[in-house]
């Protein structure tokens, strides 16, 4: 199996503590909210980023996580 | 006998409360009973330009020179059922016009098909929300045609906001079955029969990509947001590419050969923090592996400044660092009797920076009280890479809503 031992325990150790956090958050009222419904505060990629995803998809070995393209299309030149 | 009055006034009033509730209610209702309508609507498009020297083409050494003109444009309706449910129906169509000095190279004699083609990728998807349950059933359709490869792509996304509104699921399933027809170097078409050996094609092989994506988003405070995204992804098939040339270190030349198959995990955490009125700190992390011997981090900055209520600046900064393949080698280092191998140095090791600014405008300028102009933005970075290749690349996107 690729994925050693220690990176494995990395990975779930990053998962766990993330999960803890997440859970042990304040509650937000829809009213109090101004701040994280901003443009600028959106959880995914800007329409554009998304074009420049496109390039490092080809341009770099690695990809994904990103909510943007994982597949299709070729960019092999 | 007052008592009575007062009790039949007394009930008059409730029905009178009752019945006005239900009218807002069904006014309510009324108001989101609608036929199909405009959302949204966006036009996009980028130049992309790089330059360097290794192409996988000419067997890791050699001109990468290319360039890309992409266009995108968008469109979402949606329509309320009236209890609740809104239905959203997005399309999209993307058409790139590249050139690439490299691609030109496949046939060292005469100038190759693809030394520029055009690649169109339209798709279609459609949504469900229940806005009282937050729950989203969604499905899309992709396809994407250059000159040697077609793609076709569908998948599934479910999404599932929690009661306060403050945590949200989503899953996501796609799967792309590609069709690569190969084209070989010309150093590889003399046994062809004379009817290829001009294209140099050896007929189709497919590469087919699945891939899982899982997010979990979270509203830490009034001003903090985070998102956790694991990915899955599985690819089989042909997956090198038929026209990169490796020259082994024997001086003998082969075509690139890879696995058959490839795992990836990605996984990623983005975090968005507002300070004060104008500053946002928008941050991304990304650690990946797969089982090809690939390890890679990406770090990602972005600090959006609302210089008016109407113009913010964005200046962005993103490293990436990757460890090569297994069966990476340069120029003339590949050995003689390895099963795999290849000279594509996006496949390397090697690590790059990506920086730039964007400028963003929200004028919600109205157009014949139909849409509205909603935004303007305009971006610009450059792109270097530790092996000498470097980019760059402009964008601009206007965006419409409806009213």
């Amino acid at each position: 199996m690729f994925i050693q031992n220690r990176q494995h325990n990395l990975g779930l150790g990053f998962l766990v503590v993330s999960l803890l956090w997440l859970t042990s958050c304040s509650t937000v009222k829809p009213s109090e909210k101004a701040y994280l419904s901003d443009g600028e505060m959106l959880l995914t990629l800007r329409k554009l980023e998304k074009l420049e995803i496109n390039f490092q998809l080809y341009r770099e070995g690695s990809a994904g996580a990103t909510g943007g393209k994982s597949g299709g299309g070729c960019g092999c030149n | 006998m007052l008592k009575i009055n007062l009790s039949l006034l007394g009930l008059l009033f409730s029905l009178v409360q009752i019945y006005a509730q239900s009218f807002i209610m069904d006014s309510t209702m009324l108001y989101k009973k609608k036929a199909l309508s405009f959302e949204e609507a966006n036009i996009m498009s980028s130049y992309y330009h790089q330059e360097g020297n290794h192409s996988a083409i000419t067997g890791g050494v050699g001109t990468e020179k290319l360039s890309d003109f992409a266009n995108v444009i968008d469109l979402k309706l949606n329509r309320y059922d009236g209890r609740g449910k809104k239905y959203t129906y997005g399309a999209e169509f993307g058409v790139d016009y590249y050139t690439s000095a490299s691609s030109d190279k496949i046939d060292m004699k005469v100038s190759s098909a693809s030394s520029s083609d055009v690649r169109v990728y339209p798709s279609l998807n459609y949504s469900v929300e229940n806005e009282k349950t937050g729950l989203v059933l969604g499905g899309n359709v992709a396809f994407s045609k250059e000159y040697d490869y077609t793609s076709i792509g569908g998948g599934f996304n479910f999404n599932k906001k929690s009661k306060s509104q403050n945590t949200e699921f989503g899953a996501k399933i796609n799967v792309f079955l590609d069709t690569y027809s190969q084209i070989v170097p010309s150093e590889f078409r003399a046994n062809l029969p004379s009817r290829q050996q001009k294209k140099g094609e050896i007929g189709n092989a497919a590469r087919n990509t699945y891939d899982l994506s899982m997010t979990l988003s979270q509203v830490i405070s009034k001003r903090f947001q985070l998102a956790l995204t694991l990915d899955f992804a599985y690819q089989s098939g042909l997956l090198s590419t038929p026209f990169h040339r490796v020259y082994m270190n024997d001086g003998s030349l082969l075509r690139e050969n890879l696995p058959g198959s490839r795992f990836k995990i990605p996984i990623g955490i983005r975090a968005n923090y507002f300070i004060g009125e104008r500053l946002i700190i928008r941050s991304f992390y990304r650690y990946y592996q797969d089982d090809w011997g690939m390890k890679s981090h990406t770090a990602h900055i972005e600090l959006p400044v609302k210089v008016s209520s109407a113009y913010s600046i964005s200046p962005f900064y993103r490293y990436y660092h990757q460890t090569a393949i297994d069966h990476f080698a340069p120029f003339k280092e590949n050995l003689v009797g390895a099963e795999f191998f290849s000279s594509d140095y996006d496949l390397s090791a090697f690590a790059s920076q990506f920086y730039g600014i964007g400028i963003r405008h929200t004028p919600y300028k109205s157009i014949a009280n139909l849409f509205s102009i909603s935004q303007l933005e305009l971006r610009g970075a450059l792109y270097d890479r530790s092996d000498g290749l470097s980019a760059g690349i402009v964008t601009f996107h206007v965006q419409f809503k409806g009213f």
